[in-house]
C-alpha cells in the first residue's frame, strides 16, 4: 500500500515559512490567498497500518509542534 | 573526571566541545554507533547538523545506539549537556521539555548574546551565580524554543528554566526568552548558545567555561 503522510505546524504556532510565502504574494499580484502554512509530505510504501501509525508518532511527527494525517495513495 | 562528547555524522562542534572540556578535565569523543559510553562521568551532545538535520532537527540522531546509552546514563543521574543541535536532540529524545522551531526571522543567526543564569543549582550551572549574565555566541537557524501553554506553565512553575536571553537580546523569538532548560532532576541541561565557543580570551569571552567547570564541581561533590 502507498500512503502520504501530510504534516503541518499545529494551529497557533507561528510558521515563518508560511509568512515568507504570504509576503511574496502581493508582488505576484495575488490577492485572494491568505493563511499560508508550510508543512511536509512523506510518501511511503507500507504493509502494516499499525506500524505506520507508530512510525508517525515516533519519528515522522513531533506531536508537540505538528499535526498530521495519513492519506491513502493507492496499492 | 572524564567528559564524553558524542559525534554524529554531521556534527561540527564536537572538537570545540572536546577542547573546552579538556581545559577543565579529561575528555574523549564517542562515536554515535558505539553501544557503550566507556568510563565517562559526563556527556556532552554537541552542535552541528546530525544526520543532515533531515526530517526535523535532531529527530534521527535520537535513535543512534550511543543515544540509547545516554538515555540510561541520564536516567541514572549522570550529567548530560546538549548544545544547539545537541539541545534539539535531547528535546526530541524526551529528556528535555519543549521543541526548537525555525527562528522567527527565518534567518541563520551568528552573534554574541547575553545569557542570564536563572538557575545556578544544576549540574551545568553551579559554577555561576543566579543573575550572572554570560557572554556566549549563538549560531543557529532553528533555535526558537517552544512549548504548548500547559507545558510552558509547567516548565516555569517547576523552575526548569536554566538560562534566559538577557533583556532585549532574544535573537530568535523563543518563548519567555528561554535559552536553556533542564529536566526535573537537574542533571540534564540543554541550551542554544554555544559555551564551547567562549572559552578563550582570543575569541572575546571565557564565560562558556563555567558550564564545564560546573560539571566538574558537581561530580566532585557527589
Amino acid at each position: 500500500m502507498i500512503a502520504r503522510v501530510l504534516i503541518k505546524p499545529k494551529d497557533g504556532i507561528l510558521d515563518p515559512q508560511g509568512k515568507a510565502v504570504e509576503r511574496a504574494l502581493p508582488t505576484l499580484g495575488v490577492t485572494s490567498v491568505s493563511e499560508v502554512r508550510v508543512g511536509r509530505m512523506v510518501e511511503l510504501h507500507y504493509e502494516d497500518r499499525a506500524e505506520l501509525q507508530s512510525l508517525c508518532e515516533k519519528l515522522l511527527v513531533n506531536p508537540l509542534i505538528e499535526d498530521y494525517e495519513i492519506e491513502d495513495a493507492g496499492e | 573526571m572524564k567528559f564524553g562528547v558524542l559525534r554524529f555524522p554531521g556534527s561540527c562542534d564536537e572538537v570545540d566541545a572536546l577542547l573546552a572540556c579538556r581545559r577543565v578535565a579529561d575528555a574523549e569523543i564517542i562515536w554515535h554507533g558505539d553501544d557503550d559510553l566507556g568510563d565517562v562521568d559526563a556527556v556532552v551532545v554537541p552542535g552541528g547538523f546530525s544526520y543532515g538535520d533531515y526530517l526535523r532537527v535532531g529527530s534521527i540522531a535520537r535513535f543512534a545506539p550511543a543515544m540509547e546509552r545516554v538515555l540510561e546514563f541520564a536516567a541514572a543521574g549522570g550529567p548530560v549537556l546538549g548544545i544547539c543541535n545537541g539541545f534539539q536532540v535531547l528535546c526530541e529524545a524526551g529528556l528535555l521539555p519543549g521543541a526548537l522551531l525555525p527562528n522567527e526571522g527565518l534567518r541563520f543567526l551568528c552573534r554574541q548574546v547575553g545569557v542570564e543564569v536563572v538557575d545556578a543549582e544544576t549540574a551545568w550551572s553551579g559554577a555561576s551565580r543566579t543573575g550572572d549574565v554570560l557572554s556566549i555566541p549563538v549560531k543557529h537557524t532553528t533555535g526558537r524554543w517552544f512549548a504548548p501553554p500547559d507545558l510552558l506553565d509547567e516548565v516555569e512553575s517547576n523552575g526548569q528554566v536554566v538560562f534566559r536571553y538577557a533583556s532585549g537580546e532574544n535573537p530568535n523569538g523563543s518563548l519567555n526568552d528561554i535559552a536553556g532548560v533542564r529536566n526535573e532532576r537537574g542533571n540534564v541541561v540543554g541550551l542554544m548558545p554555544h559555551p564551547e565557543h567562549a572559552v578563550d580570551p582570543l575569541t572575546g569571552s571565557t564565560d562558556g567555561l563555567r558550564l564545564f567547570e560546573s560539571a566538574v564541581r558537581a561530580l566532585a561533590v557527589t
